[in-house]
């Protein structure tokens, strides 16, 4: 049985992990994985690794799923039953169910849903390992999929959690210190349009702490949407060399 | 009136979101505009013409407009009509009183022997709204089922550097290559030849355009290319 | 959708919304009528009905025993589900829940159990072994908008009105005594909504409103007044500031309705 450890932060602000109290995990993203999707990105944060494919827009099935002024946005987030310490059952849980509307939500801001009435787009987000803060790279992820299926987007959406461990309030908490922690507050974030779409809170935090987390997980994701753009690019990017150099 | 610059240099890679102009500019391609600030909305290649500022994307879909030839699979036959993929979102239908010369009857006539599930056409898009699917038609000359040559698919956005200016590109692979080329716009091609090395030769060179359809000197690089390698089947027959 | 909004009602929404009106007479920041009714099922441990100008919604405490989980186990266990009951709108159907019902159940559940209303080290019976289970049933009877709020506050007025059956060990067997304890509580939290019309920030949007807003708030205040739960909904954003601003109202109204009901 594991023991819980007497401090999350300590004197000198080093986490159990070896962080300071604002710094990110690492972070590798590649985009267009995935042969059969429409758009896909893979995404590494901290010891994660969540896959994200998009099929569409195409029409949906059944019908009348659709809807006759816009697209709609069908998101699936599911954790495989070898990404947890203890074995996952592969039928979908609450928080899974939660989660698939809350990034659902994330996300349709950032797409111009007007544009193509009566058909679908289907997210789908597997998480192969889990290590706390799963929603945030997921939505990560799945936005660079929307755009890599060539889907007109305002902003691509990135994500990152803020929280308090013992009383400081840090970035971006793995899952020792989401679960013996004192609060997680994941966020998203369409950095362009500085527009918030996923904001989430468990625990207790006052007023002001609130407030850091909530500037502390804004600029946490300003740094992950540098490493979206790149990876985008990337992959964009390696047609147009190979051209220039003949 | 002073004139603001635009954010990003000539061709650069920009993605949904970033912030490409700001002021007297109007919103082109794949584009938004939000006050007064212009901003992509896909993954491409950002250009300003005019005031207009425009991204050619290097990742879309197609999206059916009124008169464009497209190449489709039946899919589906229907009681009067048939429907067909056009790789869009939206499945097109052709209705039967399109193909068929004679009034339409339910009970004698039997669709599936015009045109069945897995054949192929060439279609023009007849009409299409946001409310409803696209409808097709074969009612013109070079529309109509297709019986030979090779199918081949590049993103449809490419299609016009596949006809070139003034259809230069599309004019001289079917010269040097001696293939029948009808391009769908909605990014499928039929090529049809004399033999199947022609046809092979003619999708190579369209592969090629489409790899590189961001650079310069391509139309003379495919000419070169289709010219190479006509000589090297030359020479592998006189062995 | 039978209850569907037209589009003149939504400009007509939006349009008084711009001005600080809201079509039922109400301020941008006022709640409905609320009312509170406790203790009117008594086959459960512990029941209260929460009327929300016409939302209603009635919450039922079941407590029964049973195992702890494992890394817990000195604890009760705390449960909530939630029923969006058929003939509580036209667009409620039968079945297993759906992701609305499951959200507003694990919202309901993230405000009691992160402000540690339910004093859970008071419902161990046997370490490791045996511990009381609370089940905190949420069912909507009328959905008439805000079923959150309505939902969490039926919940915790629920709890408190909500009696243990006292106990005795006997042979290792657990034995069920006469007489009851009052569940011990340590935390009242209270929840607010707040929907976003254009710019403008509205606490308790009502059905219609909630067909306008493109995205709503909810925050948990504990007794201390912190914040112990939020939820953004809905498939719009709301701007850093306007999160902050929210924040704030949100205090205001928890304070407001915490005296309003006398907690």
């Amino acid at each position: 049985m594991n023991e819980k450890p007497e401090k999350l932060i300590d004197k000198k602000g080093i986490r159990l992990d070896g962080r300071k109290a604002d710094e990110l995990r690492p972070v590798k993203i590649e985009v267009g994985v995935l042969a059969n999707a429409d758009g896909s990105a893979y995404i590494e944060h901290g010891k994660n690794k969540i896959l994200a494919g998009v099929f569409g827009p195409r029409e949906m099935h059944p019908k009348h799923l659709s809807l006759p002024d816009r697209m709609v946005i069908r998101c699936r987030y599911h954790m495989a039953p070898f990404s947890v310490q203890e074995r996952k059952s592969p039928a979908p849980s609450r928080r899974e169910v939660e989660l698939s509307k809350v990034i659902r939500e994330s996300l349709e801001p950032s797409v111009f849903l007007e544009l193509y009435p009566r058909t679908g787009i289907d997210v789908f987000i597997e998480v192969l390992q889990a290590d706390g803060g799963t929603r945030c790279a997921s939505i990560t992820a799945a936005s660079l999929a929307i755009a890599d299926a060539g889907i007109p987007m305002r902003d691509l959406v990135v994500a990152c959690a803020a929280g308090k461990i013992d009383d400081t309030v840090v970035l971006d908490l793995f899952d020792a210190e989401d679960k013996l922690g004192a609060a997680d507050v994941p966020l998203a974030i369409m950095p362009n349009l500085n527009a918030v779409t996923l904001l989430q809170m468990d625990g207790i935090l006052t007023p002001e702490e609130f407030e850091t987390a909530v500037n502390m997980a804004t600029e946490g994701c300003k740094k992950i949407y540098t490493l979206q753009k790149e990876a985008l690019k990337t992959k964009y990017m390696i047609t147009k060399e190979e051209a220039e150099e003949e | 009136m002073k004139v603001m610059p635009t954010f990003f240099e000539k061709k650069q890679l920009v993605t949904p979101g970033e912030l490409l102009a700001e002021g007297d500019y109007t919103a082109g391609e794949n584009t938004y505009l939000e006050e007064k600030k212009v901003y992509a909305a896909r993954v491409g290649l950002a250009d300003v013409d005019n005031k207009k500022v425009n991204v050619v994307a290097l990742r879309a879909f197609y999206i059916p407009k009124m008169g464009d030839i497209v190449i489709g699979t039946i899919t589906e036959v229907g009681f009067n009509g048939w429907s067909v993929d056009i790789k869009a979102p939206y499945t097109a239908l052709l209705r039967a009183s399109d193909v068929l010369s004679r009034p339409f009857k339910p009970q004698n006539d039997e669709l599936s022997q015009v045109l069945n599930a897995g054949d192929l056409i060439v279609a023009k898009i007849a009409s299409y709204d946001r409310a409803h699917d696209p409808q097709l038609t074969v009612g013109e000359p070079g529309l109509g089922k297709i019986t030979r040559g090779q199918i081949m698919r590049v993103t449809p956005t490419k299609i016009p550097r596949v006809i070139g200016r003034k259809g230069s590109m599309i004019s001289m692979i079917k010269q040097e290559t001696s293939c029948q080329i009808i391009l769908g716009l909605n990014g499928v091609i039929l090529v049809t030849g004399k033999t199947p090395e022609d046809e092979e030769l003619a999708m190579t060179a369209i592969r090629k355009i489409e790899e590189e359809s961001h650079t310069s000197g391509l139309t003379d690089r495919i000419t070169q290319l289709l010219k190479e390698e006509k000589t090297k089947r030359e020479e592998n027959k006189v062995e | 959708m039978s209850s569907l909004v037209t589009r003149v009602r939504f400009k007509q929404i939006e349009q008084m919304i711009e001005k600080g009106k809201r079509l039922d007479g109400r301020g941008l920041t006022d709640y409905r009528e609320i009312k509170v009714e406790q203790g009117l099922i008594e086959r459960a441990e512990g029941s209260a009905r929460v009327l929300l100008g016409k939302t209603e919604v009635l919450v039922g405490i079941k407590v029964e025993t049973g195992t702890p989980f494992p890394d817990t186990p000195n604890e009760g266990v705390q449960t909530v589900n939630a029923e969006l009951v058929p003939l509580a709108s036209p667009n409620f159907e039968p079945g297993p829940p759906d992701e609305n019902s499951i959200e507003l159940a694990r919202i309901v559940d993230r405000g009691i159990r992160e402000s540690k209303a339910i004093d859970t080290g008071k419902l161990c019976i046997e370490p490791g072994k045996k511990v009381f289970v609370v089940f905190v049933d949420v069912y909507v009877l009328n959905h008439d908008g805000n079923l959150i709020d309505a939902s969490a506050i039926a919940a915790v007025s629920a709890l408190m009105n909500t009696k243990m059956p006292n106990y005795e060990i006997e042979d290792g067997e657990v034995k069920i005594k006469t007489g009851y304890t009052p569940l011990p509580l340590k935390n009242h939290p209270i929840t607010v909504t707040i929907g976003k019309i254009g710019s403008n920030l509205i606490v308790d949007p009502w059905l219609e409103e909630e067909q306008v807003m493109d995205s709503r708030i909810s925050m948990a205040i504990n007794d201390d007044g912190n914040i112990c739960a939020m939820q953004k909904g809905g498939s719009g954003y709301f701007t850093p500031q306007q999160i902050l601003e929210a924040s704030k109202l949100v205090q205001e109204k928890a304070a407001e309705l915490r005296k309003k009901l006398g907690w």
